[in-house]
């Protein structure tokens, strides 16, 4: 059988498809992330925090009202974008003209906040989503069985990265915010409404989060501190794709996802590091990231 | 300048003042250092915090005409807070025990605190066995189950039923590897072997990849030697992957809250091995029902546990007549211990509480008949069968 590196072909084959799964999750939280950094400056410490409440959106959805995944695909994210909205509105709008570290501190804490609360009413070993009836079984891919549901996955994620790239670079409402980031105060001269844009760029950033929640919700437990261990790898994620750049945000979580999944056969111990060596061999090469701009 | 250096004075003088407030020994100063917030919460955390009172309130709320307090803090599963924080009360408020909730890391570090300042431990959540071996005190007691009874009730129940190969995957951490380590010694033990293992970092979100390299080596049964989020995320792996199938699971520690919210359509059918459980007899579905009407919740062992232990540790202070700490360890290792969670368990040379450890399996959802009944008894294991009845030569109390 053809090895690499010692490890069989078809073992290396498996895991660069889990690979892909997981690097898809990595894309859609770290796209919202560098959507809500590049057009508000904001580094969303919360982010976690909304991918769990989406989850957990989805989990009170079909326990309380009956309301099935694909219903929860749509509402979980608006009801915790709307959380979103209201959160700018409230506190971060009068953090703009500060120094970025308070926006991080104030979603750190809004995160702390969000975690307790959902401890607290429903433990920390969390709850099981059900896989949704016509997304169960599995593909038999040769050298190994791909669970359709991850499958879904990764058209979803790719699918939702793809429109909302399309969105911010190639629609004229995209062309208003990549301008209101520039120069804010010109485009208000125009007469567009840039405090509107900018609260509809974090809602929206905060239901791509809690969009992923929903698609993780029956892959993994969905417990209060979910986001949590994913978010420190999302902002390295983010960091290597170039702060605030779509694209880098894309195609680094795809490919970490990839280089994480062999660390895992090669090395297992150290797979929860991986993407942090990269992280920082990235920065000494290039500070802004690989698709980031240099100022 | 001046104003500054008042201020520090008049801070020092009110420490020293609280301190001996603390110290003055008008009160007996149990303390509890569990996970209140990560992974473990569930297993003792706030849970246990309510037991401890409960034991302290059964027992009258005084001892020795003493008033009894509880601390309680967060360790984070940081080995460094927990014993910075068990340092902190026995120098500053007089602490007289401490219940060491989940981690074996944790334990390990906060044990050599309790050698130091002479302050009994009595771990409850934490599993590692060489908390009463390798790393045992003259001050430590592990009281509700370790990864030896774990490894002696699941592993051996497991070999013998035929699931001879086995694959595991493991927590990255003391308590993962000490209880692989257990579990491969009953494997080989009984005449199974181990095909292969995989260690994974504390709190992976995903374990596919690690999954399919269990799969891939073709072994009988997949032992889970983890525990928490890590156990409750491999298990519904293996079954999305279709691993359950042909791979028997093995889950080497679960919590009852696990399998709560696992689902028993997941977690059917599994084996593991616990010290105590709700729906065993009355004295325990009695202390069910009083737990349950706090935390909405059935207790696990470690609720159990740490309600039981408080109990004896204050019995002993009673027996004793004081709270010297090699007196009230004296008057523990020649008790016999009797309570709703352990009968007529004792405490050996080397701190091991050894009781009576059950091996459960979990029922099929068409079994369970009322909420939270999850188990059903395959074996009852006497104290000495589950944990070994000689005291583990590795620790330097017991004489060879």
């Amino acid at each position: 059988m053809a090895t690499v590196l010692g490890v069989p072909l078809p073992a290396i084959l498996g895991q660069l498809t889990l690979g892909l799964v997981n690097g898809s999750f990595y894309a859609l939280l770290s796209l919202g992330l560098a959507v809500i950094f590049g057009l508000l400056g904001i580094v969303n410490f919360a982010h976690g925090a909304f991918y769990m409440l989406g989850a957990f959106a989805a989990y009170i959805g079909l326990q309380a009202f009956g309301v099935n995944y694909w219903f929860a695909l749509i509402l979980a994210p608006l009801a915790v974008g709307l959380l979103g909205v209201l959160i700018e509105r409230l506190f971060l709008r009068h953090l703009y003209r500060l120094d970025p570290l308070y926006g991080l501190l104030l979603t750190f804490g809004i995160a702390l906040i969000a975690e307790g609360i959902m401890r607290d009413r429903f433990g920390a070993s969390g709850k099981s989503y059900p896989v949704p009836e016509s997304l169960r079984g599995v593909f038999d891919l040769g050298f190994m069985v791909l669970p359709i549901y991850r499958a879904w996955v990764v058209a979803a994620s790719l699918g939702v990265c793809g429109m909302t790239w399309f969105l911010i670079e190639r629609t004229r409402l995209g062309a208003m915010l990549r301008a209101a980031t520039e120069n804010a105060r010109l485009v208000q001269a125009f007469g567009i409404n840039v405090p509107l844009l900018v609260m509809g760029t974090y809602g929206g950033g905060v239901a791509l989060a809690a969009l992923a929640g929903v698609l993780a919700a029956p892959v993994v437990q969905v417990s209060p501190l979910m986001g949590s261990s994913l978010v420190i790898v999302v902002f390295a994620v983010v960091v290597i794709g170039g702060m605030g750049s779509i694209v880098g945000a894309i195609v680094s979580g795809l490919s970490l996802g990839l280089i994480e999944g062999l660390t895992k056969v090669i090395y297992p111990e150290a797979s929860n590091i991986v993407v942090f060596i990269i992280m920082a061999v990235v920065l000494m090469w290039r500070p802004a990231g690989l698709f980031g701009r240099e100022h | 300048m001046k104003l500054g250096s008042l201020h520090v004075a008049l801070a020092a003088t009110l420490s020293v003042l609280t301190a001996q407030a603390g110290a003055a020994g008008d009160q007996v100063v149990i303390g509890d250092i569990d996970d209140l917030s990560g992974v473990y919460a569930d297993a003792q955390g706030q849970g246990g915090i309510e037991a401890i009172n409960m034991a302290i309130a059964d027992f009258g709320g005084t001892v020795l005409g003493k008033k009894i307090v509880l601390l309680t803090a967060d360790h984070q599963n940081k080995p460094d807070i927990g014993a910075t924080k068990f340092r902190e009360w026995a120098d500053q408020n007089g602490l007289n025990m401490l219940i060491g909730g989940s981690n074996t890391g944790v334990n390990i570090a906060m044990s050599k605190v309790a050698s130091a300042k002479k302050v009994p431990l009595i771990v409850i959540g934490a599993g590692g066995a060489s908390l009463t071996g390798a790393d045992c005190t003259p001050y430590s007691i592990h009281y509700v189950y370790d990864t030896t009874s774990l490894a002696n009730g699941t592993a051996s129940t497991i070999v013998k039923g035929g699931g001879k190969s086995w694959f595991f995957i493991t927590a990255d951490y003391a308590f993962g590897t000490q209880l692989q380590d257990s579990a491969t010694k009953v494997v080989l033990a009984s005449g199974g072997k181990v095909l292969g293992s995989v260690r994974v970092p504390l709190g992976a979100t995903d374990f596919s990849s690690f999954l399919l390299q269990a799969q891939s080596s073709g072994a009988q049964v997949l032992g889970l030697a983890n525990a928490g989020t890590d156990f409750s995320n491999s298990l519904k792996g293996a079954n999305e992957f279709g691993i359950t199938k042909t791979m028997k699971p093995a889950a080497l520690l679960a919590f009852i809250s696990d399998i709560h919210s696992l689902t028993l359509q997941t977690a059917q059918g599994l084996y593991l091995t616990t010290g105590w459980y709700w729906d065993l007899n009355e004295e325990t579905r009695a202390f069910g029902k009083r737990l349950f009407a706090k935390m909405q919740r059935e207790p696990t062992m470690d609720h159990a546990g740490a309600y039981s232990a408080t109990l004896q540790y204050l019995k002993a202070v009673k027996a004793a007549g004081t709270t010297d700490s090699d007196k009230v360890m004296a008057e523990l290792k020649k008790a016999k211990l009797n309570d709703m969670f352990v009968k007529n368990g004792y405490i050996r040379a080397d701190g091991l509480m050894v009781h009576t450890m059950y091996v459960m399996q979990v029922k099929t959802p068409a079994e369970s008949k009322y909420p939270w009944d999850y188990y059903k008894v395959i074996r009852v294991m006497p104290g000495e069968e589950a944990y070994g009845s000689q005291p583990d030569p590795a620790c330097s109390l017991v004489k060879p």
